[in-house]
């Protein structure tokens, strides 16, 4: 009597369980879908290759979401047109943000390392101040100071230079990696993790602060090194205003690659028909971001993870 | 006494009150010149003095580089764009006498446009950055000095050049490694805070600067600050009009925005962690891919798709839902503020809620099951193990990041600039109806060259978002138990 009764439950129990799993994939679905269309619909839009009755192409944002026509003829002009009278600009622009994001991954990642590790294993005296310091700092609005650091990098010609428009790539780079040592909370939790009995025991053997960093806190930090390397590698990318204010607006052959994207769509470009040409750049943009970004998922949530805990 | 002060946290005992430090410090400053030898008492007017009496010569000579250094640049005062550094530049600093730097006209007694009150303003703090480094050295010079007297009388040789080098790999190691973020930290980040701060309160503002030309403005006391209740100057109507309704709908966007995402997220991670679901690893693919396409690209992407001639507008037309174009973002003025309010919340959903679900799918997994076992046993249901354990232990985990979050939403640029540009926007205003008081700060600012009012403006969301911080953040654990991780 009793196994039956228990056996009906079980099974009403099963078949709970089984629509609440269909429910659950039902919901998923709908929402990987509302997720991914807008995506899905820039993609379209790069492939697009309509043209109206008299021939002219289509490059406005249209009605229809998937295209009549596909063809290749966005990204071909994409790569050849003059844009804002610079022959090959988003060939340029693309090389320019590549140079730009590889310098700053290299400064800011070394910047952190080396903040967090004294922040979290040495002692010293201006420690907490510092920490303080760097917390109050943070909390003016970036965009504050980003017009006064345009006026500080125009002083000394690294920016807004007649005959050199070319030294305000550098005073990008000097713009997006001076104040990177500042966010080293991430790193600094990371390295608290690191048992200190560690460090401790190395420095009773002798090794100077030096060898410790070198030889037992950077091979741990491996995880975090990924991080810090994949955020400010892919910051250049996704900024275009700090990027637009110090390059300047009327500098167009040393744009980073978002400040151009957005121009096509925005700018004082005579030619508003270059939506499916921005949608073109955009997936060339996304493509090798998006790749890093999957390839290196497990040290990016492992990043972002300790950044919520440690807030 | 004893017992009761070996209670307290450890880092509270260690530290004097300001006092306390200050005649520690004053009193030391006595000894080094009492008790110090020739060399340390000449070391006080003569950089590296006494290291040169005690033959640490290298040592020796950069101290005496920097004041040299530092002592030329107040004396000759080399000029930038023909606006000085050193004690002009502090006089400068005053903005009311303006002879260099600029095409002054003692005829007339007034200056064209020759002279940047900006760099005056900039250098006139560098100037006074160089004196504080000044007098910073000659401290480290002097206890350097005093240090290799002492070893000297305990009959130990004061430390090479060589050593002191080696000694930054190892004991010094803080100052190697901290420096170049010092350096760049203070000239690309707190340097351009304070100038920005100062400008707070000037006249400098293109907006009414024709009477004194482009690049000159002087000093206005709190000015600024009153014209957000009086309206007074030439922005002083649109801040004070609309300081407060951007404020307002700052507080409910960083609120409804952190809120939603949290909790959106929370759920997506609960469904998809739940047991029994196949396909996990591809539906968080699909989530992340989200989060790794650059913002600028996804925001204009939904910017287009909602648009005037955009797929959703003809779709919805098609099926007789409306008969014109909706205007979801507030891109024209004479479309409505709170659909374009409702749309951004929406968007931003979008935007953050993968990026809740990745952070807390990992600390969902850390819950520690024997937790859910005991309810279970209990008899509890899953409703019920959800806001009795599952929900408390996340927000238990995750409240700095509440609390980061919510100040990144108040400072949330890219969402409002991209999706609506701060619009509906009214006539003879800047501050459209979805402005935050970033955008609005960048509109400003770069839009109108009104560099007071947005400096004003940068102050104001500083002060909120320090407020927070700090009410929230000394008190969590994570400050207060700083120490104890270590």
């Amino acid at each position: 009597m009793s196994t039956t009764g228990n056996k009906k439950k079980y099974k009403s129990q099963s078949r709970n369980r089984r629509v609440s799993l269909g429910v659950t994939y039902t919901i998923l679905t709908v929402l990987s879908i509302i997720w991914i269309i807008p995506l899905v619909w820039i993609v379209l839009s790069a492939f697009r290759c309509e043209y109206q009755p008299d021939g002219t192409f289509i490059g406005r944002v249209t009605s229809n979401f998937f295209p009549r026509a596909y063809g290749l003829k966005n990204f071909k002009d994409l790569f050849t047109a003059t844009y804002y009278g610079v022959p090959g600009a988003f060939p340029r622009w693309m090389l320019n943000t590549l140079m730009i994001a590889v310098i700053d991954c290299i400064i800011s990642t070394f910047l952190v390392l080396s903040v967090a590790y004294c922040m979290s294993k040495l002692k010293f005296k201006m420690r907490k101040p510092f920490m303080n310091i760097s917390m109050i700092i943070g909390l003016f609005p970036g965009f504050m100071s980003m017009i006064a650091i345009y006026f500080l990098l125009k002083s000394i010609g690294l920016t807004g230079n007649p005959s050199h428009p070319e030294y305000s790539v550098i005073g990008l780079i000097l713009a997006y990696s001076a104040g990177a040592g500042l966010g080293f909370q991430i790193a600094k939790g990371f390295f608290d993790v690191i048992p200190n009995a560690l460090v401790e025991s190395a420095k009773l053997d002798g090794c100077t602060s030096f060898k410790i960093f070198r030889r037992i806190i950077l091979p741990l930090a491996k995880p975090i090194i990924i991080y810090q390397a994949l955020m400010s590698f892919t910051g250049p990318w996704m900024d275009f205003i700090f990027a637009k204010v110090i390059i300047g607006a009327d500098n167009a052959p040393y744009w980073t690659v978002s400040v151009g994207l957005y121009s096509l769509l925005f700018g004082t470009h005579p030619d508003t028909n270059l939506f499916t040409q921005f949608a073109a750049g955009c997936v060339i943009v996304a493509i090798p971001i998006v790749t890093l970004f999957m390839f290196l998922q497990q040290y990016y949530v492992e990043g972002v993870t300790a950044g919520a805990v440690k807030g | 006494m004893a017992s009761i002060t070996s209670k307290a946290p450890n880092h509270k005992t260690n530290q004097l009150s300001v006092r306390e430090r200050a005649g520690k410090k004053l009193s030391d400053f006595g000894k080094r010149w009492s008790d110090g030898s020739l060399g340390t008492k000449l070391s006080h007017f003569i950089f590296g003095a006494g290291n040169f009496y005690h033959g640490q010569y290298a040592k020796g000579l950069i101290f005496l580089l920097v004041q040299i250094g530092i002592l030329a640049l107040m004396i000759f005062c080399p000029s930038i764009n023909g606006t000085p550094y050193g004690w002009k530049a502090l006089r400068n600093l005053s903005l009311t006498h303006v002879t260099e730097g600029g095409d002054f006209d003692p005829l007339t007694g007034e200056f064209t446009s020759g002279s940047d009150c900006k760099l005056m303003v900039l250098f006139g703090f560098v100037t006074i950055a160089m004196i504080i480094i000044y007098f910073m050295v000659w401290n480290l010079n002097i206890n350097s000095s005093y240090k290799a007297d002492e070893e000297k009388k305990i009959g130990k040789k004061p430390a090479t050049f060589k050593e002191d080098l080696r000694d930054l790999l190892d004991g010094k190691f803080h100052v190697l490694m901290l420096t170049p973020t010092c350096i760049a930290a203070a000239v690309f980040t707190i340097l351009p805070t304070i100038f920005m701060i100062a400008l707070a309160f000037t006249t400098y503002n293109s907006q009414d600067m024709n009477d004194l030309g482009t690049n000159l403005f002087h000093w206005n006391g709190l000015q600024n600050f009153r014209a957000v209740f009086t309206g007074e100057g030439s922005l002083g109507v649109e801040i004070k009009n609309r300081f407060l309704p951007v404020l307002g709908w700052t507080f409910i966007w960083a609120i409804f925005a952190t809120v939603t995402c949290y909790f959106g997220g929370i759920i997506l991670a609960l469904l998809i962690n739940k047991k029994g679901l196949k396909g996990k690893k591809i539906f968080r693919t699909i989530f992340i891919f989200t989060i790794a396409v650059p913002q600028f690209i996804s925001l204009l992407a939904v910017r287009n798709l909602l648009g005037e001639y955009g797929p959703i507008n003809s779709m919805l037309m098609d099926m007789g839902v409306t008969k014109a174009p909706i205007g979801f973002l507030g891109l024209k003025p004479t479309d409505s503020e709170r659909l374009a309010k409702f749309m951004v919340i929406l968007i931003n959903m979008w935007v953050g809620i993968p990026y809740t679900m990745l952070m807390t799918s990992g600390i969902l997994m850390n819950i520690p099951a024997d937790l859910y076992e005991a309810a279970r046993v209990d008899g509890s249901t899953t409703t019920k193990m959800f806001f009795k354990i599952t929900l408390p232990y996340v927000i238990f985990i995750t409240t700095p990041y509440l609390i980061s979050s919510f100040i990144g939403n108040i400072n949330s640029f890219n969402t409002i600039f991209l999706l609506t540009g701060g619009g509906p926007t009214y006539t003879g205003y800047q501050a459209g109806g979805t402005d935050l008081l970033v955008t609005w700060l960048y509109k400003v600012t770069i839009d109108q060259g009104s560099y007071n009012t947005g400096a004003v403006i940068g102050i104001f969301t500083f002060l909120i978002t320090a407020t927070i911080t700090l009410v929230t953040y000394r008190r969590s654990r994570a400050y207060n138990e700083e120490d104890t991780f270590q």
